[in-house]
């Protein structure tokens, strides 16, 4: 999942560059400006790659074990055997954070995955039927809007219990109102187009024409979304750790991390400081990427 | 979470209808128009209401965990629980309950707390000044640190106050707000400088000044992230409306900037806007937990998540009505604030 949103996202922003250089208008300006791969884009991708391919190789690397504590390294500061020093039992800051960037990565790709999926099929239905199916969705995220997100996730986890899977599932459920909107409206704009009626013209039937010819245009906006949205969740994921709801110790969690310095915030603070600036930079580059992949692809709804 | 939900401007439901727009019409056909959506709008809010409140009872109810069991305590037989079930009337069916509990609301009876017997509303009462007063002051915080920004950004694209503050804006987004807190505890509460209380609440009548000093830290840890959204919405509908006609028509009248700026382009400019800050003063009013537990604030976000943890089920399902009546009740005063802020909506919808 995380290799096909990120292919497919970088070949699309090459596009409209190449067409607003065509011609010189104030629209394509803005695009080719958009498009121009700064200085900033080259690095936001480095860090990214470089979180997910240690989060991915984690077991490779010569790091030490993030789960065993070793008491000569409580609070620990920075020393070549510990190149980000050591947390309150003395567990290794730096593996720990690649550790924990894989549960980071999991959950927001994966609750951003199912979410888009659900959300983008129900999405394509409502603007492609209108009518009852699309007053029910319309009504069915409302309900979903209506309801506080985090007392959501909360109860799911105090109830359930705190694991991958419930956190994957909460946070798809709360994102799936977003993505019916989006998708809903960038089928409205497609749904009009001369193919689509061709299509219909054609006789195709109507899962057909979804599926082949609406389908691979709001594939794009859908995902250009869903990477920012990996951002956010990768913060909520923080949040509930934080609260002490998200991913079970012993874990690496970011937020975990972050919250297990709490009580040694004022003595030593590298022990939040560093898993909080790695979330940080992740997120940070998650969202200038997306901001500007997303640019490419916004649906205005009051354009419909 | 939902902090985080903050990046999608979502539009309601009506604003994105197609418009069937036609130009003249009478003022009577307007009014009956008005009327009509408001009335549809109503009908629609109320189901999403039922639908709600039906919802959290039904789900809470269907959830593993025995709320009897958990009330009861760890040591009671089965005996007590079952005494304690039929206290609570547990053993009746979700749908007569539900029923029952609607009945209760509506005339004003929230029921009363499982675990201490305290009336729902009650409990309710001292909880949502707090989180509303918080809230209220963020957004305000954020709103007019943005607007400007935004504003002069979209004036002057390009140039210092433009990238200064998209820059920080990015960090400020990307900056989960438990984070932002623990950094402003460090500087104004105990690492760098003592000047303000890291943790508690100070009622407003109690005392004016250390209730605004108890919400200093909290109010610009909730409102960082806001005010770095709020900006991006601003500066982009700024910058479109800026390219319009009428403001190339006030500019040629001589108009000064500011005048064309504050009073011609800000208004049609800030529908994403409002709506952002609406769906967020409601997103808020039950998604403060994070920032009320860094802060030790007596505030509804607290009481819900303790009311999960002791399977409180009346003070839940009394909240959550109230959050979901927030939201409802923003939504359409968002829907009405259209109306009154562009008359262009007056006449396409």
């Amino acid at each position: 999942m995380p290799e096909t949103t990120t292919t497919t996202t970088t070949t699309v922003t090459a596009e409209p560059a190449v067409a607003g250089a065509a011609n010189g208008t104030d629209t394509a300006k803005k695009v080719r400006r958009a498009g121009r791969a700064g200085i900033g884009w080259y690095i936001a991708w480095t860090w990214l790659g470089a979180v997910v391919l240690a989060a991915i190789f984690a077991p490779l690397l010569p790091l030490w074990d993030p789960a065993i504590p070793d008491y000569t390294n409580v609070f620990g500061g920075i020393t070549p055997q510990h190149w980000l020093g050591g947390d309150t039992l003395g567990r290794d800051t730096l593996s720990r954070v690649i550790y924990g960037a894989r549960a980071s990565l999991l959950v927001g790709i994966c609750a951003v995955g199912l979410g888009a999926l659900v959300g983008g099929t129900l999405g394509m239905l409502a603007g492609y039927f209108g009518g009852r199916t699309e007053r029910f969705l319309s009504w069915v995220t409302d309900v979903v809007l209506a309801f506080p997100g985090l007392v959501f996730i909360i109860a799911i986890v105090a109830i359930l219990g705190s694991s991958l899977a419930n956190l994957i599932v909460g946070l798809a459920i709360l994102s799936v109102p977003t993505f019916i909107r989006l998708s809903r409206a960038a089928t409205l704009v497609v749904a009009q187009r001369e193919f689509v009626q061709a299509a219909r013209a054609y006789g195709s039937s109507p899962v057909r024409i979804i599926f082949r010819e609406i389908a691979p245009n709001v594939v794009l906006p859908v995902a250009a979304y869903g990477f920012i949205m990996i951002g956010v969740f990768i913060v909520v994921e923080g949040s509930l750790s934080f609260l002490g709801l998200g991913i079970p110790p012993p874990t690496p969690s970011w937020g975990g991390m972050i919250a297990a310095g709490r009580t040694e915030l004022l003595n030593y603070p590298h022990i939040s400081l560093f898993p909080a600036a790695v979330m940080f930079l992740t997120v940070l580059s998650i969202n200038y990427i997306g901001e500007r992949v997303r640019k490419q692809f916004e649906v205005k709804e009051s354009n419909l | 979470m939902a902090d985080t939900m903050a990046t999608t401007p979502a539009a309601p439901a009506t604003a994105a209808g197609p418009g069937g727009g036609t130009g003249g019409v009478s003022r009577g056909t307007k009014r009956k128009y008005a009327l009509r959506r408001i009335r549809k709008r109503l009908t629609h809010l109320l189901l999403v209401l039922l639908a709600v409140t039906f919802l959290s009872f039904v789900v809470v109810d269907l959830l593993p965990g025995d709320a009897a069991v958990v009330v009861a305590g760890d040591n009671a037989t089965p005996e007590q629980v079952q005494q304690v079930r039929e206290d609570l009337q547990l053993d009746r069916p979700v749908l007569i309950r539900y029923v029952d509990w609607l009945g209760g609301v509506l005339t004003g009876d929230l029921g009363s707390s499982f675990r201490t017997g305290q009336p729902v509303a009650e409990a309710l009462a001292q909880r949502i000044p707090v989180t509303f007063e918080i809230t209220i002051v963020a957004q305000v915080l954020a709103l007019l640190i943005a607007v400007p920004l935004a504003v002069w950004s979209a004036y002057r694209p390009g140039r210092l106050v433009d990238r200064a503050s998209m820059t920080l804006g990015f960090g400020a987004a990307a900056m989960p707000n438990f984070v932002f807190g623990m950094v402003l505890i460090v500087l104004f509460a105990g690492g760098v400088s003592s000047i303000l209380p890291a943790t508690g609440y100070t009622g407003f009548f109690e005392n004016p000044l250390e209730n605004l000093r108890s919400i200093i830290l909290p109010c610009l840890t909730l409102m960082i992230a806001e005010a770095a959204v709020y900006r991006q919405l601003l500066r982009s509908d700024m910058t479109s409306t800026l390219q319009e006609d009428f403001i190339l028509m006030a500019r040629s009248k001589g108009l000064s900037p500011m005048t064309i700026l504050f009073r011609h382009a800000l208004r049609p400019s800030s529908f994403s806007l409002i709506t952002l800050s609406g769906v967020n003063i409601g997103r808020l009013l039950g998604g403060t937990v994070i920032v009320e537990t860094l802060f030790a604030i007596p505030g509804l976000g607290q009481l819900i998540v303790q009311a999960v943890f002791n399977r409180d089920y009346m003070i839940l399902q009394g909240a959550l009505l109230f959050v979901a009546v927030a939201y409802v009740v923003i939504n359409m005063l968002i829907d009405l604030l259209y109306l009154a802020l562009d008359p262009r909506v007056r006449r396409d919808a």
